[in-house]
């Protein structure tokens, strides 16, 4: 046996004088950790397998179970740390690119957290949301600059298509394969609770969810998987994805393990291969081929649902946005790079992209400037953490966000960032039949129902304090924020003063 | 009347209702009492595995009870439709054990009387079972069915 | 430390006050400057200024400019500016009465003018967009010198002191117009600029506001995209723009403007759909085609145009407004202390619902005598 040259991430420390011996911790753990040894006639662990998801913590009936960081510990360097080291051993045994998933873990500057809200005093009064009328009410997609008027002086009404959401959150793309069926119906009967859309991802539409297609945003991605014209004309709005905040750059790739006969038939493939997204789309090398997608799809949409396009949050974001909302996009759907993925390599994660608070600056800035604001909506991704990141994001110049992470979350994920390995402990993302038992949708959807609840009661009352009674007369409010510790280019980037300012 | 039924679909087999039952029924104040120190708590409820089906089986309150019927010491009754043992009275013959079709009267802790599920009547009305459920599996509830 | 308007953005709270005579009589200034005075209390001494419509009959047609500058060197080169882009019709110092309550007065001097026509050609520009332009220009490039009325048979007079002594220094009681409102400000700060003061105008729009908007910056940012520049940070400059926008560039009616700034809830036009879906279907339109120009948090304005006066409050009414008439008269003000005042027998006092617009016009007579 060769030698192991990095120790067990993870120490699960069991309370013997707590342990029943139940053994429900090792019928819940795909990755075989625990196990009952009957000749010491107890609870055991290869504590190797550990990732952390914390299932058996937190399933265990007399709370005997902890999992903590191995404190094994190599000769410390600020350069080379601990996790490159592991990196390094890990990929010499390999031979392969490193895989992660779920948003970067890394110490970049969180904008979110370096920004305050205002509150109005004395001058203006705060509105209390359980006495006034609180709107939260958001419409997404192009808006007129120029009034028509007909013959007879009447308004011309017409609206463009757009979304109409209750609340202005939406939960974003994450496909069929990379999540499981019963994370889908989840997220599809939330959506249809909360009066807002979840996105299918590049995955294709099961078809026992058509039925929640007016609160479904379909995806187009390069691999093109499950498209066709039933498809597009399925959801509500159809999603262009150009890019990935947490893999800008980067296709995808979901292992032929996980294409079961479901996911096969879904994403129109043979069972078992691998479906692999390329970088681009391979009929858009530049904005022009954009603009043909779009209007692809909108032919085959009769021109009844909006198109966004999902970009990743680059370097020149605020360029590429100004060329898509000139493209025809009804929405843009910006993604920072704090975002989540079922699997990125884990070097393009960590260290591709802008954080989505400047991205999102830069873009509604820049179409300002431009006068195109109107143009289309901007949706804000990547890393919209709690209710206070969507009203800094509203603020900045968003019209709604998106949200993945919590929204799974919801649903018991733990952030064990173990997605590629197709083991999720809690059926979120896994297709293995045993383990998408485990996420029972009739709990799932509610739980995600109430967060988002949850958060609009608190966008509420931010805006109430604030003497803001709707969500548009927040949106680019931007007034409304202060930095807190920004430096002067950072404040400029941002669009707002610092506290004490 | 209400009842306790699984659904085979959301059951993961993790087997935990059999220990919040087993506590239940105890009668010991902490949890994890119930199962060391030497004691061993019955649980009344019991999950079959296999084939990637799992499944908790317990009382099912039958129209017509065999256990009931087969009772030599007139132990087990009927009342407001929950199939319950009397203690005082039974005589540990263990015939209803054989003759529950479901298998669902088991031995009880005191190794000299019979034990099933009264659908935790003596234990507050909520069965302890469905509490416990982590995936909601097992639910308490009316489907009109006769008692 | 003193801050100047467009430095800072300082909130205020205020007094309001205007009237009209439907019919198109013209009426003294004083009316005006006793109405205001009765408010007193809801101003600091910081600001008070006055519009009057109808106040130069004799110079209709001509853009009516009224200007202050710090300083000569600022007049004289403004002046030239004026020069090349209009034709000069008259000029004078506005006259003002020196009494003790006002003080520091900048030099006030009021121009009637016509743009010169070649320039107009040259620009591309309607008239009316070719002299804001002009006043944008002036107001942001030259230095010391700020335009702070000019519409045509109208006009602005303001100045830092509590209303009724500005309304003396300004001899209004030697004006009369069919129309006048006024403003009396409680900033929150230490002003010196008079520019600051309120009423606000562009052309003949003059806006008084009592409130501080929460929407404040999500409007600019939106207004700005249109080739407005909000240099003095206050809620009575980007609501001036907002109107002009609205209703001058996007011809909306000021009903529809209405809807568009103190916008119906959802609610409301939720239930408008059940009985009259074509009037919901315009104000879902107008909502959400401008959401940007919703304005949220407390206000109550009077906006003064040719020919009418608009008063309108917050969605909530989260500032006192109240509405009286009496014969071809009708008198808008913040408190009906402050409209007893001047018309103790006064009828019909109503206090307008949230986002209603009270609008009057001039009748038939009043715009055969004033338009």
């Amino acid at each position: 046996m060769p030698v192991n040259y990095f120790p067990a991430e993870f120490e699960v420390l069991r309370n013997y004088d707590k342990c029943i011996s139940c053994r429900a911790c090792e019928r819940q753990c795909a990755n075989e950790v625990h196990y009952y040894d009957a000749d010491f006639g107890k609870m055991l662990a290869h504590e190797n397998q550990c990732v952390d998801c914390q299932r058996c913590v937190c399933i265990c009936p007399t709370g005997a179970l902890k999992i903590r960081p191995n404190e094994n510990s190599f000769r410390k360097s600020a350069n080379y740390t601990q996790p490159l080291m592991t990196e390094a051993y890990r990929q010499a045994g390999t031979g392969s690119v490193l895989l992660s998933s779920m948003g970067t873990p890394k110490d970049y500057p969180v904008y979110w957290d370096k920004i305050l809200l205002n509150a109005s005093q004395v001058t203006n009064p705060p509105i209390d949301p359980l006495r006034e009328p609180m709107e939260t009410r958001v419409f997404l997609g192009k808006k007129p600059t120029q009034m028509k008027f007909d013959k007879n002086g009447e308004l011309d009404t017409t609206l463009e298509p757009s979304l109409t959401l209750n609340v202005p959150i939406m939960f974003s793309a994450m496909s069929y394969g990379s999540i499981s069926k019963n994370a889908h119906e989840s997220l599809a009967r939330a959506a249809e609770g909360l009066g807002t859309f979840y996105n299918t991802g590049e995955g294709g539409l099961h078809k026992d969810f058509y039925k929640y297609g007016a609160n479904t945003i379909v995806q187009v991605a390069s691999g093109r998987f499950g498209v066709h014209k039933d498809y597009l004309n399925a959801g509500a709005a159809i999603e262009i994805k150009m890019g990935q905040g947490a893999k800008p750059g980067i296709g995808g790739h979901l292992p032929g393990e996980k294409i079961k006969e479901d996911v096969a038939h879904t994403r129109m493939i043979p069972r078992g291969t691998d479906a692999i997204s390329p970088a681009p789309h391979h009929d858009i090398y530049s904005i022009e081929d954009l603009r043909q997608l779009i209007f692809s799809v909108k032919e085959a949409t009769e021109y009844k649902k909006p198109v966004i396009v999902k970009i990743a949050a680059v370097h020149n974001v605020a360029a590429i946005a100004s060329g898509v909302a000139r493209s025809g996009a009804d929405i843009i759907a910006i993604d920072g790079f704090r975002g989540g993925t079922g699997a990125a390599p884990t070097r393009i994660r960590d260290n591709v992209g802008i954080p989505i608070e400047l991205a999102l600056a830069a873009v509604d800035g820049r179409l300002r400037h431009e006068g195109i604001r109107n143009e289309v909506s901007i949706v804000a991704a990547g890393s919209i953490r709690c209710s206070s990141d969507a009203v800094k994001a509203i603020a900045l110049g968003a019209d709604a966000v998106y949200i993945a992470t919590p929204a799974l979350l919801a649903m018991g994920c733990h952030l064990c960032r173990s997605c590629h390995t197709g083991k999720c402990n809690w059926g979120i993302a896994t297709q293995n039949p045993e383990l998408v038992k485990r996420l029972n949708p009739d709990i799932a959807y509610k739980r995600l129902v109430n967060l988002v609840t949850a958060w609009n009661h608190e966008i509420q009352e931010i805006m109430g304090g604030m003497g803001i009674n709707s969500i548009e007369a927040l949106r680019g409010n931007r007034l409304m924020l202060r930095g807190i510790g920004l430096t002067e280019k950072e404040l400029q980037i941002l669009g707002i003063l610092h506290a004490g300012e | 009347m209400k009842k306790v039924y699984v659904n085979e679909e959301r059951c993961l087999g993790c087997h935990l209702c059999e220990y919040y039952c087993a506590f239940a029924n105890s009668g010991e104040a902490e949890f994890y009492k119930a199962f060391k120190l030497g004691r061993s708590a019955v649980p009344r409820i019991k999950v079959e595995d296999g084939n990637g089906i799992n499944f908790a089986v317990q009382c099912r309150h039958c129209d017509n009870p065999l256990c009931m019927k087969n009772c030599i010491a007139g132990a087990i009754s009927k009342v407001d439709g929950v199939v319950r043992i009397d203690h005082e009275k039974c005589v540990g013959c263990y015939t209803c054990v054989l003759s529950c079709p479901y298998g669902c009267v088991a031995v009880g802790k005191d190794g000299h009387s019979a034990a099933k599920c009264e659908l935790c009547t003596a234990n507050g009305g909520i069965p302890q079972c469905v509490k416990g459920c982590i995936n909601g599996a097992i639910v308490f509830e009316e489907r009109g069915e006769t008692a | 430390m003193s801050f100047k308007e467009g430095e800072v953005r300082i909130p205020a709270g205020c007094a309001i006050s205007g009237f009209i005579n439907r019919s198109g009589k013209r009426v003294s200034g004083a009316d005006i400057v006793k109405s205001i005075s009765y408010m007193h209390d809801r101003s600091n001494g910081l600001g008070g200024g006055f519009a009057g419509y109808g106040i130069y009959p004799e110079y209709k047609e001509h853009y009516a400019f009224h200007v202050f500058y710090d300083n000569t060197e600022a007049r004289v080169k403004t002046e030239e500016f004026l020069d090349r882009h209009f034709d000069i019709i008259n000029l004078s110092r506005i006259p003002i009465r020196h009494i003790p309550e006002i003080k520091d007065e900048p030099l006030i001097w009021r121009y009637f003018l016509d743009p010169r026509p070649t320039k107009l050609t040259s620009s591309q520009l309607d008239e009316k967009e070719f002299t804001v332009k002009c006043v944008i220009r002036i107001n942001t490039e030259f230095d010391g010198a700020y335009v702070f009325s000019c519409g045509k048979n109208m006009g602005v007079f303001k100045a830092v002191g509590y209303p009724e002594d500005v309304g003396r220094f300004y001899r209004l009681d030697e004006y009369e117009g069919y129309a006048w409102t006024a403003h009396g400000r409680y900033p929150t700060n230490t002003p010196g600029w008079w520019g600051g003061a309120h009423p606000f105008a562009l052309l003949d729009y003059s806006i008084v506001h009592n409130g501080e908007i929460s929407s404040y910056d999500a409007n600019r940012r939106f207004i700005e995209m249109f080739g407005y520049k909000c240099t003095l940070l206050t809620d009575t400059e980007v609501i001036t723009y907002i109107f002009d926008w609205l209703n001058r560039k996007q011809s909306l009616s000021l009903e529809d403007v209405a809807s568009v700034i103190a916008a119906p809830f959802w609610s409301k036009i939720d239930s408008i759909e059940k009985t009259d879906p074509k009037r919901a279907a315009k104000l879902r339109y107008l909502r959400q085609a401008m959401s940007g120009l919703l304005i949220t948090g407390p206000f109550s304005i009077i906006l003064g145009y040719t020919g009418g006066l608009m008063a309108l409050n917050d969605r909530l009414k989260l500032r006192s407004m109240v509405v009286a008439e009496k014969g071809d008269t009708t008198y808008i003000a913040s408190e009906e202390c402050a409209i007893r005042a001047i018309c103790p027998d006064c009828e019909n006092v109503w206090s307008p619902k949230g986002g209603e617009p009270v609008i009057i016009t001039l009748n038939e007579e009043g715009k055969r005598r004033c338009l």
